[in-house]
This record gives structure tokens, sequence and C-alpha cells, in this order.
């Protein structure tokens, strides 16, 4: 399968000149498999260039972790919603009060988004996630809920042998005093459990998670303990702090480096593909 | 072999009994009691840490409780069996141990997860005299 980054920031957008290297689109990632399968998690501003760069499509499936903002505003902008002969799925995690349908139509209706979904173009069909496995084309997939607030959904995808892991937004530290030790009690973990490839939330650094425990996100310390406790072979360090510059982010993944994993780091920036 | 990770309502439902102050217990569907804060310690008599998980038969069956009139509750009538059999809360006021024993009060609340999944429950105690 083939991975690429095509929205890196948590939170808000940030675009600037501080920001250019690792991106300041917010959360998209597009997997592609290698039948031609076409996976996109998350619907950030990064998803609008991601629309761009297919073309024509005949089917794509955008699979949500959470509808916080960050994660859903570019969805109105992605170009296969405008195409009447391409069929588009979107998954999102389940609610117990409300389907996926009345909770995206809170944004994408007026006033805060001029069309309607019911007047999208597309063959449009929404799917709550299935708590567990299920499969779209090529991929095998399965979904579980992680600690962050709300409902709110991590994916492990596999094809054949290749397994990636998304949790672009986990707090596992509020749960867990020491990642060495309960894996069975640490969100997340049966996710990332010897993935080839882990991109996990790692918003703050170590010395700024204090003053926002409980907010949903990782330390890089944090991020990288839950990767070593899963066995994982790649981290993408993900969801970056729209406070944080590229001198910033080096500086957070050069200290990660230094701690010498036994897993390779990888700085999660807009652009980058990696075939696995 | 690691034992498969739990769902995170319950990984979030023990974080939160590890906080509180009065005794809590958590149990999953398949009736394996999962867990027990500091508070439940003091009133059981027992540290989760030499406990760990231990199945819901082999527990009660070391630990016997007596309703308000001191006579012995079956295990099936016992609360977090009824809970976990009948998805609902239950109360009850029940003695440990001693049927002359102090009468302590039992909440046991279903834990339903999204999706309509039933993963436990979870019992906490409420010491009448402590209070």
């Amino acid at each position: 399968m083939n991975v690429t980054l095509w929205g890196t920031r948590g939170s808000l957008a940030a675009a600037g000149p501080e920001t250019v290297r690792y991106g300041g689109n917010t959360s998209c990632v597009e997997i592609r498999g290698d039948d031609g399968t076409l996976l996109v998690f998350d619907a950030g501003t990064g998803i609008r260039r991601l629309g761009t760069s297919l073309g024509e499509v005949r089917r794509v499936d955008v699979l949500l972790t959470h509808l916080h903002m960050d994660h859903l505003e570019g969805l109105g902008f992605f170009g296969p919603l405008y195409q009447p002969e391409a069929e588009v799925h979107i998954w999102g995690p389940p609610s117990s009060t409300q389907n996926l349908q009345q909770r995206l139509i809170r944004y994408l209706s007026p006033p805060l988004f001029p069309v309607r979904l019911r007047d999208l173009p597309c063959c449009l069909t929404l799917h709550d996630v299935p708590l567990g496995p299920f499969r779209i084309g090529g991929c095998d997939l399965e979904a579980d809920l992680v600690c962050h607030p709300g409902p709110t959904v991590g994916y492990r995808i596999r094809e054949g042998a290749t397994v990636a892991a998304y949790i672009p937004d986990h707090e596992p530290a509020l749960a867990v005093s020491d990642f060495r030790r309960e894996p069975q009690w640490t969100s997340g973990y049966a996710l990332a459990r010897g993935a080839d490839l882990l991109i996990h939330d790692a918003q703050y650094t170590d010395l700024e998670y204090p003053q926002f425990v409980g907010w949903g996100h990782s330390a890089i310390g944090h991020a990288l303990a839950f990767a070593r406790l899963a066995g994982v072979a790649r981290l993408i360090p993900f969801h970056h702090n729209p406070a944080h510059s590229d001198a910033d982010l080096d500086a957070l993944i050069e200290g990660a480096r230094r701690t010498n994993p036994p897993f390779e780091i990888l700085p999660g920036q807009e652009g980058l593909s990696l075939q696995l | 072999m690691t034992a498969p990770q739990r769902p995170v309502e319950l990984i979030l439902m023990r974080q939160l009994a590890s906080y509180l102050a009065m005794p809590i217990m958590i149990a999953d569907h398949a009736r394996t009691l999962l867990y027990f804060n500091q508070a439940a310690e003091a009133l059981l008599g027992r540290r989760y840490a030499e406990t760990r998980e231990t199945r819901l038969e082999d527990w009660m069956r070391g630990l016997p409780l007596y309703d308000e009139a001191g006579q012995l509750i079956p295990p099936e009538e016992r609360p977090l069996p009824v809970v976990l059999r009948e998805r609902r809360p239950v109360h009850r006021r029940l003695r440990l141990r001693d049927p002359d024993g102090p009468l302590i009060e039992a909440t046991v609340l279903p834990l339903e997860g999204q999706g309509g999944r039933h993963l436990g429950a979870a019992i906490i105690f409420w010491e009448l005299a402590a209070r």
C-alpha cells in the first residue's frame, strides 16, 4: 500500500512561512491499496489538494476518526463530492444519539456551508463505522474507540501482510501510568500492535503536555512509548500543534530520534509519501 | 501471549475509579472481575496487585454476601450477576462476609458502550457507618 500525507496539522490550519515544510493543512491521509482501493482518512483542509490530484474518481471511501472541525472542515471542498459519476462513501464513528448524516449536516448546511449534503451531485453513502473488522476493496480495516473527547476511533488497515495504523487524536497517557506494563489497559494498543507504520498524535512537547492533560492529545514522549509498546516498525508523529514552527518540529523529531527507539521515526511532513 | 486490549470505556472507567475515594469494582461482560480501587481494597481486605483479574465465580466463593436479615444471598442473586445477566442497575443493602456485620449499600451499574455493546458493570459500595 502507498501512504501519502495531505494534512498533518492538528486543531487549526496553520499556513505561513514558518510552517512550509511540515505543512499547515489539517489532518488528511491517503492510503492507496495495491489494487487501487482509495481510502482517505479524515477530511481536514488537506483533503482539498488530495481531491484536486485525483481527477475523475469512480469510488472513494472517506473514513473519519471523529467530527471535530479539524478533521471535517475540508470535506465540502473535496472534488469527488461534485462529480456525478463518483461513488463517495463517508464513514464516521457511531453516536448513541444521532446518525452520521444528522451530525454531518450540522456543518454541511447553511449558514456554515452553502451546499447541503442532499444537494451534492455524487452518489453519496454514509456509514456508521462498525467497531470491529470490515472490508473495503482489497483492504481489511478495523476501527476501535480510542481515548479522546467524544466518540473517536482509530483505524488499523491491512493489505496482505502490510499493516498501517492511523490514530491522529489520542491521549493514551490519560489512562495508563506505565506504558511498558499493561498493553491490555492501553487505549489503541490493539489497533497499533505490530504495525509496519503508525501515524500517531504527537501534538505537544513533553514540557507542554502538563498544561493540556485531558484535551485528548499526546506528547511526543507518549507517542514514542506507545509505539514502543505496540512494537511498530515506523512512527510518524502527527497532528502537529498549530503553534509549532518547522524549527520546533525539527527539534521535536531530533529529540525523539536521540532516544534511540527500536523503530524508525519519519517526520510527519505534508506531501510525504511512502510505499509499505 | 498478552491479554486482549480492553474496550476504551473500561480503560477510562478504571482510570476514573482509581481517582475516586469510594470503593469501586469493575467486571467485564464475561464475568471476570477486572479491577478494584484502593478504597475497595480497604473494604474487601484484599489487594488488587495480589488478586489481579479473577473469575467472578472464584471471587464470590471467597466473599459471601448476606442480606439485611443476615441471610446468605445465593450467588446468582447477588447484585453483580443480576446486572450482568439482565443489563439493568441494581441497588441493595448487604453485609460482607459476616451475617451480623455492618450494613453497606451497593449500587451496580451496567456499562453499555457505543453500538449496543454490553461491556460489563461497575459496583460502587457505600459504607453507611463511615458516612
